[in-house]
């Protein structure tokens, strides 16, 4: 090659790759994983001086280390499956909703309201069942609020949806304030504890058997929706060109409203299942930051549920064994957002690796 | 009276957090990136100031407050141009989707800045809350204007970070609309593919952008920080709803800065009114609180039911520019 020539190519040339195995691509995100996992490790060492080996070693028995233990990350794990789950329509449609925090609060509020009033004087399986209908609706409605806005004026989604979580924020601190027990206190304490009306029955002799199920339930069904179903077919060309869906002669109004309808109602059953089936109080902190977490679960994923289930595991994992460390060096555990951060920084940036190839000067040849 | 004194310094107070967040994130939307990281990356900056004076005030047996100040200053806006700058790389350079990363960076930079914020003192050694009050006191110094009265309250009671918000706002204003390199980038975020044809760097533009953006936003936690809350930390998530809002006053500014300024104070009013309303219960306070989101909810509607060109977003906004794919 001559200079003339060489000064010409850059160093380092970018193209997009034509396909690349499957099992190749989850080799590159698995070693993305790896990697953070390796730099957390370093991180946690900078500040606590425990080694990474040890670090994770800790980790692993703060999050799985007993059976209770495992099954509280199993049921957080869910929870964010289930979250996911519900942001996979609207973002496969890339209807940006930010506002899960909010439907999962309203579903909460709707959930904590009927365990409050309703209390014994129904049947505990009439309640169960009132209290999903209402925590259904909640959501739906408040996640149709910002699809007929944007269906209607092209309004901006994710800001409307942002703010309807703060919204739902402040409704909570209204129901708190409304609920208060003891007086004073400014919590709900636990609802309904000594009859425990409309609290999840034990399953499979597990506390939190229930919840599993009803996530297994809402998992398949939205694979099946989303991959197998006319309507979920409109939601993937809907999603990849809007001239497209129009062209084909799909109604985007109808699709936009019906679409963010499922996703809240199932954010806002997802805040059922954080109410009844765990903490059996209300707030502003039942939903805590997974509405956020969860949309960036449905998106590694692919909006595929069953690999959300990975990642859900993964940064459960991570979240639960980190606060185990924080707890243990007496630090506050928002060191596991932190690490959570980083760990999906590096999925992030995995993803070019996957869709380009790098070429450098002189190779072109010897590159396929 | 003194009520509405009072109203008045809390909305300028709050007013100037969303102010640096809102210019901050404005610049860098103009380039196109669309960063949902403010929250995030006002957390970096509050948490970089308190950081930066915690070690000098440590470090040296009699701290000045004037070295503190420009310590925790030049800390602050190293660690949110970082965070703008990992916010650049993965969706400049490595092509990540501008949202995800943005969400993603409000996660990181609110878990760094809470650990950090609860933590540092018990990790070095120390007992109780962190807390700089030299370097607090000289941000919160004011000129003997301040005893003027009423003017002297309303105008000049404030630490000079007040008027370097404004003061940057106005230059943003003057960056934009009459010099070249302002031109530049607005047309970076109009249409990146003709600006790469008139020789601009496209690729340049953005990570500037991006990244002076990041340090102006990260000077609204330094404020809420070391003004609001002299100097030590809460975790409380004010910072980040604040964050949010700033977000939300781009698009109610329709991306002019000097329509931020003024937006910036009515967010302050809104947000602290429900205080000021005499006769409200505790249960009602609540639902008063939510009226900056409401108010922001309404303007997003009723701005985009009357759509007017002049008042939307650079048109190139949270695509990403490939030059192969054109």
């Amino acid at each position: 090659m001559n200079k003339s020539n060489a000064s010409k190519t850059p160093l380092i040339r970018i193209a997009k790759r034509a396909d690349m195995p499957r099992w190749k691509g989850w080799l590159i995100r698995i070693l993305a994983v790896l990697l953070a996992l390796v730099v957390d490790g370093l991180l946690i060492y900078a500040i606590v001086h425990l080694n990474p080996v040890e670090v994770y070693r800790a980790m692993y028995e703060g999050a799985f280390g007993t059976s209770r233990r495992a099954w509280v990350s199993i049921r957080d794990a869910v929870v964010l499956l289930c979250i996911g789950v519900g942001l996979a329509p609207a973002f496969k449609m890339k209807f940006w909703n930010l506002g899960a925090e909010g439907q999962i609060l309203m579903g909460g509020i709707a959930t904590a309201a009927c365990m409050i009033y309703l209390g014994t004087s129904v049947p505990n399986w009439l309640l169960l069942i009132v209290m999903a209908v209402v925590s259904i609706a909640a959501g739906a409605i408040w996640g149709l609020i910002p699809a007929v806005a944007k269906a209607r004026w092209d309004t901006n989604e994710s800001l409307f949806t942002l703010m309807l979580n703060y919204v739902a924020i402040q409704l909570t601190s209204y129901a708190v304030a409304c609920w208060e027990n003891p007086f004073g206190s400014n919590t709900v304490g636990i609802i309904n504890q000594n009859n425990m009306a409309g609290w999840f029955p034990r399953l499979f002799g597990q506390t939190y058997g229930l919840n599993v199920l009803l996530a297994v339930v809402l998992m398949v069904g939205m694979y099946i929706y989303l991959s197998h179903t006319k309507q979920g077919y409109e939601i993937a060309v809907a999603g990849e060109s809007q001239n497209t869906a129009r062209y084909a002669g799909i109604n985007m109004t109808k699709v936009y409203l019906r679409t963010m309808l499922i996703s809240g109602a199932v954010c806002g059953f997802t805040g059922y299942i954080c109410v009844a089936g765990a903490s059996h109080t209300i707030s502003t902190n039942t939903a805590g930051g997974r509405g956020f977490t969860a949309i960036i679960v449905a998106w590694l994923a692919k909006f595929n549920p069953f690999i959300m289930v990975i990642i859900s595991f993964l940064l459960t994992f991570l979240s639960n064994g980190s606060a185990e460390i924080a707890s243990r060096f007496n630090l506050n555990d928002y060191a596991a957002q932190m690490i959570e951060g980083i760990i999906l920084f590096f999925i992030l940036g995995s993803e070019f690796f996957i869709n380009y190839r790098l070429i450098f000067r002189g190779k072109e040849d010897t590159h396929e | 009276m003194s009520n509405f004194i009072s109203l008045w310094q809390a909305a300028i107070t709050f007013g100037t957090v969303i102010l640096f967040g809102a210019l901050g994130e404005l610049i860098t939307q103009k380039s196109g990136n669309l960063n949902l990281g403010t929250p995030g990356i006002v957390y970096l900056g509050g948490i970089g100031s308190l950081a930066g004076a915690f070690f000098y005030e440590n470090a040296v047996e009699h701290p000045s407050a004037v070295v503190g100040v420009i310590v925790a200053l030049i800390c602050a806006m190293l660690a949110s141009a970082l965070g703008g700058l990992i916010y650049s790389f993965l969706t400049i350079t490595l092509r990540a989707n501008q949202n995800v990363t943005g969400l993603t960076l409000t996660i990181f930079g609110s878990g760094v800045a809470n650990f950090f914020g609860g933590s540092l003192n018990k990790l070095a050694g120390g007992v109780g809350q962190i807390s700089v009050a030299t370097t607090s006191s000289g941000f919160r110094a004011v000129t003997p204007l301040s005893n003027l009265g009423l003017p002297g309250k309303l105008l000049f009671s404030y630490g000079f970070l007040t008027y370097v918000a404004i003061a940057l706002a106005v230059l943003a204003a003057v960056f934009f609309n009459r010099t070249r390199m302002g031109l530049n980038l607005r047309a970076v975020g109009e249409s990146p593919a003709t600006a790469d044809a008139t020789g601009i760097s496209v690729t340049r533009y953005k990570y500037g952008a991006t990244c002076v953006g990041a340090a102006i936003t990260g000077l609204g936690g330094v404020f809420y920080t070391m003004n609001y809350i002299k100097g030590t930390w809460a975790n409380d998530g004010t910072m980040e709803s604040l964050g949010w809002l700033a977000l939300a006053l781009v698009i109610f500014a329709s991306w002019k800065s000097l329509n931020v300024i003024w937006g910036s104070y009515l967010f302050g009013i809104l947000y602290w009114l429900y205080f000021y309303i005499g006769g409200l219960s505790r249960y009602s306070q609540e639902l008063f609180k939510m009226l900056p989101y409401v108010v922001t909810i309404v303007v997003l509607v009723v701005s985009s039911m009357r759509q007017k060109k002049e008042n939307t977003g650079p048109a190139a906004l949270g695509l990403s520019y490939f030059r192969e794919e054109r």
